[in-house]
């Protein structure tokens, strides 16, 4: 394997739940992340799926030290990006950037085009020339597929792909190595969709990208992850590369996320029966004890309410945190 | 004959901009018990064109300028107010997609569902209450008597959905209008929801119109579908063939841009280049035009109607409809 960008290691991310305004009392706390190991090679894309509030979104914060974790350590290129100096913490940000998921509200109205994408380069101090900033802003345009004269245009004169498009540029406006693709192609029409999977897939080329996908549509993470962890309530219940994920998925939620997909093909559709998983996701308030995902598993024994199943390697490389793989 | 047959119907926008021909003459019948999905992109027409037939366009901006909605014999669109608002929720229920904004969250679940029955029924507070408990377990609710007292935000996304199939369940509707009834949802509900709604439609005999611009869903619960882009229906017909043979390039193109879990890994998505047409600047020509990899000169000078091509039942939008077989297409992969 290639050596880790990034090392995740028991990464913890508990919020408080406070009542009060003056005398805060503390009522408990939501368990967005709670232990979570992992690591991302250089070059690597790894998908992140799992429905809503089993803490992706939370993982991918935390990375970017957007959320202080409340336990465990992010190694970037083997420092702890917990433990940085605000100075030090600029240095990370050049090179790990974000792409939000809502190219509506993640893009200043205020703003044009031009001033997002060099408002990154004013910030960090390079390209300290404003002359050759405009140049650098065409040429990020054009590299996502706009027009160089987009740059004096505001967000509300341009379509939800084309704001992706400028949101994807931003991102690539410091050069970075890694980037946390938060749900990126969630808000997009499916055939506006496979142009920015496309897109993504050729900057990943160009410029050696490392990506964490982080998404709720298999189909998509299938097609751009070589590897996927999914996650449930605040865990990580299996790893593997994406052909293991996908042919031979191990852990019952996997199995019974792959299963919900309805696949675009009346005839495969007709002759598959589908058992959809019983319940709703726990409150990670207040996590079921032992294996979180045991009220809702259909080969849940005894056993499985009262141990927490760490992940076991199945096989080199497949990790599954189940008790009930043979 | 059919339970519902839309002929011609045209809803427009007073914008800014111009005039959005939002439904630019949609037509389209469907059968008692019938499953028909209207799939399209954001923008399509496909919403406005399901609220045309409820007359829920808010106006202004929106007008309903020409067509007609036949249901049980009579013109929704010439009916007064009144005779209109026993028809929604009464025959015709809806289930929209976003569960939180759609229910009152005001008011309780229970008393939701009983303001139903007793303006169609006029039925009484008891009577209400143990038709209110009783549907609410017939979509898979459990402990409905205290589910009843709550109130939407103590319920989760899929209960709030399952609670709105329950009040559009409420009346022995003939037909349901779901609009993109499981896109707040996760997957795992909203196979859930999916399943329990194709269960009770087929059940008690109800059909459905299904909006959505997930392919996979349609291709698993849909009878017939018909294809909008840019404010028309560009290819309709039985499920099966417009997976199987489509006859639009539209379809085709949007049918190949998605990844596919049952599919070996391609090297390279297959998207639709270029961005759906402003609505307020329509010429007289194909309005896909543009994006197609078909487009010939006759394309630009006027706008194709559905003709009958493919499969009995199946038409298309496209001039060139008859000539375009999928295998001879440039560039489709193996």
């Amino acid at each position: 394997m290639t050596t880790p960008l990034l090392e995740v290691r028991g990464l913890k991310m508990h919020f408080p739940i406070t009542e009060g305004v003056i005398a805060r009392r503390r009522l408990g706390e939501v368990k967005a992340v709670d232990g979570v190991d992992l690591t991302i090679g250089k070059g690597e894309t790894l998908g992140l799926v799992g429905e809503s509030g089993c803490g992706k979104t939370t993982m991918g914060r935390c990375i970017l030290r957007l959320e202080t974790p409340t336990g465990g350590e992010i190694r970037y290129n083997g420092v702890d990006v917990a433990k940085l100096s605000r100075k030090d913490l600029m240095a990370l940000r050049r090179r790990i950037q974000v792409i939000f998921q809502d190219p509506y509200s993640s893009l200043n109205p205020r703003m044009k085009i031009g001033t997002i994408l060099s408002e990154p380069m004013k910030v960090h101090g390079i390209v300290p020339d404003s002359r050759k900033r405009a140049d650098r802003v065409r040429e990020l345009l054009t590299l996502c597929g706009l027009n160089p004269g987009f740059a004096d245009r505001y967000p509300h004169e341009m379509s939800g792909g084309q704001r992706q498009r400028v949101g994807i540029a931003r991102a690539l406006a410091l050069e970075p190595e890694f980037i946390v693709c938060d749900e990126a192609v969630s808000a997009l029409d499916v055939s506006i969709q496979a142009q920015i999977i496309n897109l993504l897939e050729d900057l990943r080329e160009q410029f050696n990208l490392t990506y964490l996908f982080i998404a709720h549509d298999l189909s998509v993470v299938r097609h751009l992850c070589q590897r996927v962890a999914v996650m449930y309530l605040g865990r990580v219940v299996e790893l593997a590369s994406c052909d293991e994920v996908f042919e031979n998925p191990q852990h019952p939620y996997t199995k019974a996320l792959l299963a919900a997909v309805p696949v675009p093909d009346p005839s495969v559709e007709a002759g598959r029966l589908v058992q959809p998983l019983s319940g709703e996701v726990p409150s990670p308030i207040n996590p079921p004890p032992g294996c979180v995902f045991h009220p809702r598993c259909p080969i849940a024994v005894e056993e499985c309410k009262r141990e927490r199943p760490e992940p076991r390697e199945i096989r080199p490389g497949h990790w599954a945190a189940c008790s009930q793989i043979a | 004959m059919p339970l519902l047959e839309v002929k011609n119907l045209c809803t427009e926008f007073r914008t800014g901009a111009g005039v959005v021909h939002a439904v630019d003459g949609i037509s389209y019948t469907v059968e008692p018990g019938e499953t028909v999905a209207i799939v399209g992109e954001s923008g399509s027409g496909k919403s406005v064109g399901a609220l045309s037939l409820l007359r829920l366009i808010p106006n202004p901006p929106g007008r309903i300028v020409a067509g007609e909605v036949i249901f049980g014999g009579r013109n929704l669109l010439t009916l007064s107010n009144d005779a209109m608002r026993q028809v929604r929720g009464g025959d015709i229920g809806m289930v929209f997609q976003e569960p939180m904004t759609s229910l009152n969250p005001v008011l309780t679940i229970g008393r939701q569902i009983t303001e139903t029955l007793e303006q169609h029924r006029g039925a009484d507070r008891a009577e209400c209450d143990r038709r209110a408990n009783e549907l609410l377990r017939f979509v898979g609710i459990s402990d409905a008597g205290r589910r009843l007292k709550q109130y939407p935000h103590q319920l989760s996304g899929g209960m709030r959905q399952r609670v709105m199939i329950a009040i559009a369940l409420a009346c022995d509707p003939k037909l349901i209008i779901a609009d993109e009834p499981t896109t707040a949802l996760d997957v795992t509900i909203q196979a859930q929801i999916l399943e329990l709604m194709q269960r009770l439609t087929h059940q008690l005999g109800v059909a459905l119109i299904i909006i959505t611009h997930n392919l996979g869903v349609v291709a698993r619960y849909a009878d017939r579908v018909n294809v909008m882009y840019a404010g028309r229906i560009v290819e309709t017909g039985r499920a099966a063939d417009i997976y199987h043979n489509p006859q639009h390039p539209y379809t085709m193109a949007l049918l190949r841009s998605v990844p596919r879990l049952d599919r070996p890994r391609q090297a390279r998505l297959d998207p639709i280049e270029g961005q759906p047409p402003d609505l307020t600047r329509l010429d007289g020509g194909c309005s896909f035009r543009a994006r197609c990899r078909f487009a010939v000169e006759a394309c630009a000078a006027a706008r194709p109607a559905l003709v009958a091509s493919g499969a009995e039942g199946q038409s298309a939008a496209c001039w060139r409809s008859g000539d375009l077989a999928p295998e001879s297409e440039p560039g489709r992969a193996a």
